[in-house]
């Protein structure tokens, strides 16, 4: 069974989240992946922030950076600015996906480009820089090696932390087999691994252009910080002539000090490990050393307009860490490729709509059942559910009063400011529903039972309920209705 | 102590046996239970689903119905929730278009005497022992509203310890929601079933007769699919195990 996703996760094409839901749902494979990957980076992350005694207090001073650099992001975009290219480097800004596609390339063709190496980058697959690349006849290798088995087997990101987490071994290997073309290639890790290194390495060797995206942007050092697993990003950052960097605005942090508190929440958070194996910083060139030639091109797309909105700003504190994603309830039944968009789980149902201007992806901040899980494992403590909520009044306010739905709350709404109007409609309901009602289990053997009334199936939207769960019919007597009885 | 009861409004509709095993308990431990006859409902639906404007009024009904109650408890830990985490925003956005001005202030001091029905017992009477007794295999089932918003922690399992007869299981998975989500139960039908077949599973694998709940929102859920799948195990709100069986209490009155 495969569960690859060959058309591009796109927010303005993707069907809505339940029909994709619906679908996905039927990949029993995958969905068993999925648990068994998100069980275990769960296991890992709650050993080691119960560990940290002082975690509640990081995860207070991470939001609090956060948020005062979005407070202030335009005078910390700009000191970034002012110490990156003071070592050497050149900022570019871009003001949307298409921009930025197209100062990638000129850059790659100022260099004669036509191969580029390329580190894990959920901000790259945001604007879908590999297919524009290759449409200009430039090919990216992905390196990283979820990154790399998505690539080769023509599938999309599911995990904005592990992007091949929908994907197991025994899949990999046939990914391997088939597109590396190893017919006798072994099934343990060490066998995939090795594969891995002898296909990229020489990629690494070769190739003399990287792009990559970053962890966090320093503002008092104009330093770029990636942390990683496998060493593979390190190759990208050591060994090629020019790097370049994609970039959201918001990844900015004041300080070099700040990383005290992000190394220690992100790597816990992410991977369920104290440390990252690797943590790469640099700060523009250094003859003889690394890249010649370092670019950084800061993202907004439509990042300024999140930050515009007061209750949705929060958002933007988020440090990519995906612990929401393994957190979440929904995500573990479906997983990732049902939110159409790179961004999936929780920080996708709220920074997805809210990068398309509210104009895409609204069936998302209705994709979640606000259990609140996502928000209890945020390492920046981003009110995910209250978000979500926020959102859904946005969308409901696009919708238009005479929408089914619209109407149909108003109705309710006007009901419940009334309690005459309230016990009318309770009435109302027992009578509609009785058509509906099966009676059960009356009589057992010898033995008189209680008779239970039962509603097996509901029309139209309620229909959805009736699908997969029976529903208990009213009581005879609503409570109020008892509590006038006794008093009497 | 007078308790204004507040039923909320799926619970006078659905489930007036939740209704009435609260008064039975409140009274057994000699309170008086009053129930304010204009309340109807908090407004989460509305609230939650986006429709902010619709439930906004429902908050100065809710007021003028509980203003003055010595306490207000409720047997739904996610309305308790919903009123402490947006009643407050509520009162301000109501008060800033012009509304009462006096809300916000008001609803500050009411919300600290609104208490969920087991954290009135555990938090506010210190009470575990409720004199019932039930003599059934039941599993705990931790809603997220409670578990998460409210912070129940092992309240309502420490009440059902303390119940004589009961054989309290141990659920696997507790902090997973169970997939009910008001209208995220009808709008994601399909992954909230998937949610809700793992959440019977787990009951399931518990060997007990019955789940148990602080919220009917999730039990009417849960028990529509054990229904469904014929599993003869059923739901029950904690409060109705806590008012102990009728028929079993009078039977150990006489003696039985």
């Amino acid at each position: 069974m495969s569960s690859a996703v060959e058309t591009r996760l796109d927010p303005r094409t993707a069907p809505s989240f339940p029909k994709a839901a619906k679908a996905l749902l039927r990949e029993e494979q995958m969905r068993a992946n999925v648990r068994r990957a998100t069980e275990t980076i769960q296991g890992k992350r709650g050993k080691l922030v119960a560990e940290k005694t002082d975690w509640q207090q990081l995860r207070e001073s991470a939001r609090q950076i956060r948020a005062h650099v979005l407070q202030h992001l335009d005078v910390y975009l700009e000191e970034f600015e002012r110490n990156f290219t003071a070592a050497g480097g050149h900022v570019h800004w871009a003001r949307n996906a298409e921009e930025a596609q197209q100062i990638v390339m000129a850059l790659a063709k100022q260099v004669n480009a036509a191969e580029v190496i390329k580190i894990k980058s959920m901000t790259t697959e945001e604007i879908h820089l590999n297919d524009v690349l290759e449409a200009a006849g430039i090919h990216a290798y992905e390196t990283d090696l979820a990154e790399l088995i998505i690539q080769l087997g023509h599938d999309q990101p599911s995990h904005i932390v592990v992007p091949a987490l929908h994907k197991n071994r025994a899949q990999i290997r046939e990914i391997f087999r088939r597109e590396m073309n190893l017919p006798e290639i072994g099934e343990t890790p060490q066998d995939l691994a090795e594969a891995a290194r002898r296909f990229l390495r020489e990629k690494f060797l070769r190739v003399k252009t990287a792009v990559s995206g970053a962890n966090f942007l320093i503002a008092d050092t104009g330093g770029i910080c990636i942390v990683e697993s496998e060493g593979n990003g390190r190759m990208c950052l050591t060994l090629p002539e020019t790097l370049i960097s994609v970039v959201g605005v918001e990844k900015v942090i004041p300080r070099f000090a700040d990383l005290e508190v992000f190394l220690q929440i992100l790597a816990r958070s992410a991977t369920g490990e104290r440390m990252n194996p690797y943590n790469s910083m640099w700060s523009g060139v250094t003859p003889g050393d690394g890249p010649r030639n370092m670019h950084v091109v800061l993202l907004d797309n439509a990042r300024t307009e999140v930050l515009a909105d007061a209750e949705g700003r929060q958002t933007l504190q988020c440090i990519r860490c995906g612990a929401c994603q393994n957190a979440c309830p929904v995500y573990r039944q479906t997983g990732g490729h049902a939110y159409g968009s790179v961004y999936a789980g929780p920080i996708g149902a709220i920074l997805t709509p809210q990068l398309m201007e509210m104009e895409h992806g609204q069936s998302l901040p209705y994709a979640s059942s606000l259990c609140g899980a996502c928000y209890e494992v945020c390492p920046v403590k981003i009110n995910i559910p209250e978000v979500l909520i926020h959102l859904r009044n946005k969308v409901v306010n696009k919708k238009g009063w005479y929408a089914p739905e619209a109407l149909a709350m108003k109705a309710a709404a006007n009901v419940f400011r009334s309690e005459r109007r309230f016990r009318a409609a309770q009435r109302l309901a027992r009578m509609a529903e009785k058509p509906l009602v099966r009676k059960e289990f009356e009589i057992v053997g010898q033995q008189q039972v209680e008779p239970q009334g039962w509603v097996k199936w509901l029309p139209g939207i309620f229909g959805g309920w009736t699908a997969t769960r029976d529903l208990q019919a009213m009581p005879e007597e609503s409570f109020r209705e008892w509590w006038e009885k006794r008093r009497v | 102590m007078r308790v204004a009861l507040f039923i909320t409004c799926y619970n006078d509709t659905l489930f007036p046996a939740t209704g009435k095993a609260v008064v039975q308990v409140l009274e057994r431990l000699g309170h008086t239970v009053e129930f304010p006859a204009g309340q109807t409902c908090c407004g989460q639906m509305h609230w939650n689903t986006g429709y902010q404007r619709e439930a906004l009024p429902l908050l100065p009904r809710f007021m003028e119905q509980f203003e003055h109650a010595e306490a207000v408890v409720s047997p739904s830990s996610s309305c308790v929730a919903m009123m402490r985490e947006h009643y407050p925003i509520m009162a301000e956005r109501i008060a800033r278009e012009g509304g009462d001005a006096t809300l916000p202030e008001r609803i500050a001091v009411l919300l600290p005497r609104v208490w969920e029905f087991t954290e009135f017992l555990t938090k506010k009477l210190g009470v575990t022992d409720v004199g019932a007794y039930y003599p059934h295999r039941v599993t705990y089932h931790a809603s997220c509203h409670g578990l998460r918003s409210l912070g129940l922690d092992d309240g309502p399992e420490s009440l059902l310890r303390a119940v004589r007869g009961i054989d309290l299981r141990k659920i696997e998975r507790p902090e997973q929601c169970c997939g009910f989500g008001g209208t995220f139960a009808i709008k994601n039908a399909d992954v909230s079933g998937a949610m809700l077949a793992e959440k019977m599973q787990s009951v399931l694998a518990t060997g007990a007769e019955e789940c148990t709940a602080c919220d009917n929102s999730c039990l009417m859920h849960i028990y529509g699919a054990l229904h469904r799948g014929k599993t003869g195990v059923r739901t029950r709100h904690i409060a109705e195990i806590l008012a102990g069986e009728p028929q079993l209490q009078a039977d150990l009155r006489e003696g039985r």
